[in-house]
Parts: structure tokens; C-alpha cells; sequence
């Protein structure tokens, strides 16, 4: 049954105007695979991200999710799909309490959808998986306050805990350690490690530490075009790609 | 926190009359307090209630429901409207024709339940209208609205089978048809209905800020997108939530046609839909019970302002530019803030602070509503032929000595407090600093 890959892209391109971004990507993901993006700043890694969550329209070419077509769909619909994303800058219900932000982002996939007849304090299921992955989330304490609020770490803690929280089996996260320090991004990465656990993963990140450690399979994607895609020790060492890529960037 | 406490000690699901008294006791006193105040201006030597007070509070709780709703938009799920009032408009034309078809025997329905025909007007005509206005957010909604409530004052003006043209529509409320055998003559049983399904409304605008929609009319405030990665689709979260919003402006519409038995475009007019904004912002859009304050507060200074100064409405619009400038969170807003430095004791901390920022603000004060009460002697006053009486004395508005001495007083207040500005932020910031410090979760 698994042979039906959570993600499959096949030739997609997009341009704005006459500016090509991304020139005829093709990429398969399968079921369970922990999957790194990298590739310099302007290569289109949060384009193609874009493209994927249904924010931005595709101008060619077909994404797949679970065998299902999904370009050109809204993010919504996508989402209900089973596909679920995090953003480079945080994207959180700022003025809502951090127990908000983790209830709301558990509200539909509970089949709440629109209701009016629920009582959000009585519904126990939900406020016990909120407080479950609050805890896991290390934000327990912390439930009352503003999103907003937050320190940075726990805002980036608290946007992954949105993003997995709806079980949607594939997550896309996109720089979930940008702009944090060594320790912040190690906690992080264990963190998505857990949070993650037996899901499909997509992850664009400039830290090739993080990518190395977390990924299975990496991606390289430079002037809209993938160069190269294959275990992480490999794509270190071939040469296209550190000429490209990590030459340039002496990591 | 309480809930969530509640849900772990797991007797969530047990409804607690206690603990709701202790939670809600604001809410009771206001309500014990409405249910009173007519009796408190109660005539006894002649028998009779004050004509006056009845019909201030009944406008009251007709706008608390109309503000509230107007926050449903407004402040739970971020949609400025500049065109409510239609809402409101034609659910009162609704109902007084309803009235007139029950009088003429069309078919029969008590009074009592005359609101939800005001209801179920105002959400079908919401639901038309949200579900072309709620594809747009922010400005572009706000101008679709505008647009609306244009095109709807406009038609209420030329169809007049409809809408009455320039007189209205006219209707008398003693139908005969009461659950209770009230024959709904005096205003003080009309004002017990209005406060019924004021206190009605409000409950269940409450609970409807407690569900799945309402929660996520929050999230797509904050952030659509994000909402939209969760699952929801936005735009039907703003439909849904305009449509409810639709249906208890509709309310306060019927409410409105039982109350004046009379609707005109002014009922549907900008007029009435900048006034709820007005309303709603300086109660308070942040806090779901802000807009009750607002309406209450700016019922009371229209109808007894205009009694005192003809230039009330001067004085409600520079509160309402002072309001949004300085606490944009109105009244509520202020309120929920000295909230926690009350509990913690240290409020009197603040009294020094406060008292050297409103001594001199109340001197600006005086001063400005002098410069403008002269103002208003000398221009519209002057050619009704009443003289300016302050404090029982009779000014001279062509004698410099009364320009001069309030243009003082006003330029000094404003002056002095601007000077203590800084000070007055600087130690209210270190008592919230304090008061935050100990208690971590608030």
C-alpha cells in the first residue's frame, strides 16, 4: 500500500511575469521520508513551498498529494488533505492565548468545522489533546499567555506545534531554525524529531547541520532547478553541488 | 485558566451554579440594576413613571444589542462596518409591518416573539450581503459596506410601498396578542420585553463567542492565512459570523420598530451606523461586554446632554477622537487594565500619578466646554434668543472677560497635563510591571 508517494512534483514551473522562479522542477517523496530543501537565498525553496500548501498558483506542471492532484487548490482544501505547512516568519494567532492557538489549530481536524452549538471548555477530547501537545511542546506553563507575547524560541516551538497538531501526515516546514542559536536550534530539531515521528517531512533550512541531522534525503535547488537529490553524505560530497552551493557558502 | 483547571479536576461537565454566580456577578448586578431603575425615578406622589427614563433605558438595551452585534464584526472577527445600521433598518421595517399585518388579522403572532421577525429579516439580508461582501477583508470591506448602506438609505427613500418614503412606516404596537395578556400601551412593559431579549441577546452573543466559529472569527482576525493552514476556509467564517451578526442587529431593529412604532430611513441611515461605531469603540471592542458600556454611556450623554448643551454633539465626537488616540481599547479597555493592579492592592500606588494627570486634564476640560458653549451662545444661541447661563449666572458672550478666562483655563489644563504625560505612562508602566511579576499566568 505504500507505494503511493506523499509527494510527487512533476515538471512544475512558475514565473511572475517574464521572471522565471521555478524552471521544471521534478521530486517524489515517499511515504514516512524526512526530506531537506536546500539551496541558496533567491534558488525558490519557499516558492516551491508556496506552490505546494496552494498560496501560490502553479503555472505548469502537477503536485500530487497521497496520489491526489492538489496544484491550483486552496490552502484550505489542501490542508484538509493532509498536507499542513509552517511559515519562515512565525505565523501564529498572535492575540489569542497560546492554549488558543493549539485548540484552534485542533479544531477541524475533531470535525468541528463551523459550529456554533459546541462549547469550546466542554469539549473534553479537545482540551485534552491541547493540553497533551502543550506539554509535549514544553508551553504548558506558558498556556495563558498571548501568542504574541512569547519569546521568540517558544514562538517557533509554538508555530511547529500548529503545524502537526491538525495529524496531517505530511508537514512542510519552512526554516523552522532560522534565527536561532545552537542550543535553541538543537532543542528545535529533537523537537520536530518527536513531533514528526512516522509523518512525511519537507524541510527547507539554511543550517546545514540541521538538514544533515534530521533528513533522510536531500534536495538542492539552485536557479529553480534541482541539481541534485540523494542521501545527505552524498550530496556533501558531489561536486556539482558544492560548487554551486556549499563552495560558495564554506560550510 | 479556569476552564482548563476545570477540566483537569474533571467536573467540567457539571454545570456550577456558584461558580457561574461568582464569575458572572458583574453581569447579574447590571441586570438587577436595569431591572430596577425605572422604580428608582418612579413618581409616587402622582402614580407614574418617568416618561424621560423609560424611554432612555429602552434605548439603551436597543443599542447594547445593535453594538454587540456590530462587534461581532467589528471586534471578534476584525470587519469594520460602516453600514450596520441597514441591518437594524430593515428588520424594524420588517416588524412594523409585521405589527400591521397581525393587526389587520393577516396572521397571528404574539409581541413577544415580534423580534424574531426583526431577526430573521436582518440574517436573511445579511446573508445576501455577507455573501458578497465577505470575500474582501479590511478596507475593501469596509467600502462594500459603505456602498451597501448607501444603496439601501437610497431605496429607502424611493419605494415607498416598502419603506414609507420620507415619513416611514407607522404601526401601533397594541396588537392584542401577548403570551403574558400585555397589551404593551405603557413604555415600562415595552422596556421589560427590550430588556428581556437584551439580556437574551447578549447571553447568547456571549456563548456564540465560546464556540468553534466564534474562536475561529478570532483566529482569522489575527491571522487568515494561518487559519486557512489549520484547515478553515476564511472567507466562510467571515459569512457565517456576518450573517449572525446580521440576525441580532435584526433584533435590535424590531425592538426599535415595538419601541418608536414608527420606522423611517433613518433607521438604515450612515447616521446610525457610525453612531453604533462610535458606540462600540469608545465601550470597547476588545472586551465582549465594551460595546454594552459604550451604548449605555453615549445613549445617556445624547439624550441628557442634549438637554443641558446643544453642543453635546461636539463633546461625543472629541471623546471619540480622544478615546481612539489615547486608549484605543475604550472604556473596557481602561477598565480590564487597572483590573489586575486592583487585585494585587497597589492601585493607590496610582492615585499620586492619577491625580497630577486629571486635575490639570478637568481644568482643559472646563475650559474647552466653556470656549465652545460661548461659542455655541454666541453663533446658534444668539439667534434663538437664549442667554448662556453657567452655574446659574448669566454670561455676557460679547464681554471679552468669559473668552478670556476659558481660552486660559483650557490652554493651561491641556499644557500641564501634556507635561505629565511621560511621568504618569512612566510609573503606571512600573505598577503593571510589578503586578505582572506577580502573577505569572495573567
Amino acid at each position: 500500500m505504500n507505494v503511493v508517494p506523499a509527494i510527487v512534483l512533476r515538471d512544475v514551473h512558475k514565473s511572475f511575469g517574464a521572471t522565471k522562479i521555478i524552471d521544471g522542477v521534478g521530486l517524489r517523496i515517499s511515504r514516512g521520508e524526512r526530506h531537506g530543501l536546500i539551496g541558496p537565498n533567491g534558488a525558490g525553496k519557499t516558492t516551491l513551498f508556496n506552490m505546494i500548501s496552494g498560496r501560490l498558483s502553479v503555472s505548469r506542471g502537477e503536485i500530487e498529494l497521497n496520489g491526489r492532484l492538489i496544484q491550483n487548490r486552496a490552502p484550505h482544501e489542501i490542508n484538509r488533505m493532509g498536507l499542513c505547512r509552517s511559515f519562515q516568519i512565525t505565523s501564529l494567532f498572535h492575540r489569542l492565548s497560546v492554549f488558543e492557538n493549539v485548540r484552534c489549530a485542533l479544531l477541524w481536524s475533531l470535525g468541528y468545522r463551523y459550529s456554533i452549538a459546541h462549547l469550546l471548555s466542554r469539549q473534553r477530547k479537545l482540551n485534552t489533546a491541547s493540553q497533551i501537545l502543550l506539554e509535549r511542546l514544553g508551553l504548558w506553563d506558558r498556556r495563558e499567555i498571548r501568542a504574541g507575547l512569547l519569546s521568540y524560541a517558544e514562538q517557533r516551538a509554538l508555530e511547529i506545534g500548529i503545524t502537526v497538531a491538525g495529524g496531517a501526515d505530511v508537514i512542510l516546514l519552512d526554516e523552522p531554525t532560522a534565527g536561532m542559536n545552537r542550543n535553541e536550534a538543537d532543542r528545535a530539531v529533537s523537537l520536530i524529531r518527536q513531533l514528526t515521528e512516522g509523518k512525511t517531512l519537507l524541510v527547507v533550512e539554511h543550517d546545514m547541520n540541521v538538514v544533515f541531522s534530521l533528513a533522510d534525503n536531500v534536495s538542492v535547488l539552485v536557479y529553480g532547478r534541482i541539481i541534485a537529490s540523494d542521501v545527505p553524505e552524498r550530496v556533501r560530497v558531489n561536486p556539482v553541488v558544492r560548487e554551486a552551493y556549499l563552495g560558495t557558502k564554506g560550510a | 485558566m479556569t476552564e482548563v483547571v476545570a477540566q483537569r479536576s474533571g467536573d467540567s461537565a457539571r454545570y456550577d451554579v456558584r461558580a457561574a454566580l461568582g464569575r458572572f456577578w458583574p453581569a447579574f448586578t447590571f441586570i438587577a440594576l436595569a431591572i430596577v431603575v425605572p422604580w428608582l425615578f418612579f413618581d409616587w406622589s402622582k402614580g407614574r413613571h418617568s416618561g424621560f427614563v423609560i424611554s432612555l433605558v429602552s434605548q439603551m438595551g436597543v443599542m447594547s444589542i445593535f453594538a454587540l452585534s456590530f462587534n461581532m464584526q467589528m471586534g471578534q472577527a476584525g470587519l469594520l462596518t460602516f453600514g450596520h445600521a441597514v441591518f437594524l433598518g430593515l428588520g424594524g421595517y420588517a416588524t412594523i409591518h409585521a405589527l400591521n399585518a397581525v393587526a389587520s388579522g393577516l396572521f397571528w403572532l404574539p409581541v413577544e416573539l415580534m423580534p424574531l421577525v426583526g431577526g430573521i429579516s436582518g440574517l436573511i439580508f445579511a446573508t445576501i450581503f455577507g455573501y458578497m461582501a465577505t470575500r474582501q477583508t479590511g478596507t475593501a470591506y469596509a467600502m462594500i459596506t459603505l456602498g451597501f448602506g448607501e444603496l439601501v438609505s437610497a431605496a429607502a427613500v424611493m419605494f415607498n410601498g416598502f419603506f414609507g418614503g420620507e415619513g416611514g412606516v407607522t404601526a401601533n404596537r397594541m396588537i392584542k396578542t401577548s403570551f403574558l395578556g400585555l397589551s404593551y400601551g405603557p413604555a415600562i412593559e415595552v422596556y421589560y420585553l427590550i430588556l428581556f431579549w437584551t439580556v437574551l441577546s447578549a447571553g447568547v452573543m456571549l456563548l456564540l463567542t465560546q464556540v468553534p466559529l466564534g474562536r475561529m472569527a478570532n483566529a482569522c482576525r489575527d491571522n487568515s492565512e494561518r487559519a486557512q493552514f489549520v484547515g478553515y476556509d476564511p472567507r466562510r467564517v467571515r459569512f457565517y459570523q456576518c450573517a449572525i451578526s446580521g440576525f441580532f442587529a435584526g433584533i435590535a431593529g424590531a425592538l426599535y420598530a415595538i419601541n418608536y412604532e414608527i420606522v423611517t430611513y433613518d433607521a438604515v441611515s450612515a447616521v446610525l451606523s457610525a453612531n453604533v461605531l462610535l458606540m462600540t469603540f469608545i465601550g470597547g471592542i476588545g472586551v465582549f461586554w465594551g460595546p454594552i458600556l459604550g451604548a449605555v454611556l453615549i445613549t445617556l450623554l445624547q439624550s441628557w446632554m442634549s438637554l443641558l448643551s446643544g453642543a453635546w454633539v461636539i463633546y461625543v465626537a472629541v471623546l471619540f477622537v480622544v478615546m481612539v488616540i489615547y486608549a484605543p481599547g475604550g472604556i473596557a479597555g481602561l477598565i480590564m487594565a487597572h483590573l489586575p493592579i486592583w487585585r494585587s492592592g497597589r492601585l493607590a500606588t496610582l492615585a499620586v500619578p492619577y491625580l497630577r494627570i486629571v486635575m490639570p486634564s478637568v481644568t482643559g476640560i472646563i475650559g474647552f466646554a466653556g470656549l465652545v458653549e460661548l461659542t455655541y451662545s454666541a453663533s446658534i444661541g444668539k439667534g434663538q434668543g437664549r442667554a448662556l447661563t453657567l452655574f446659574y449666572h448669566v454670561i455676557d458672550t460679547s464681554s471679552l472677560l468669559p473668552w478670556f478666562v476659558t481660552a486660559v483655563l483650557f490652554a493651561l489644563g491641556i499644557a500641564l497635563a501634556a507635561s505629565q504625560r511621560v511621568q504618569f505612562l512612566e510609573s503606571w508602566a512600573a505598577v503593571a510591571e510589578e503586578t505582572r511579576v506577580k502573577e505569572p499566568c495573567r
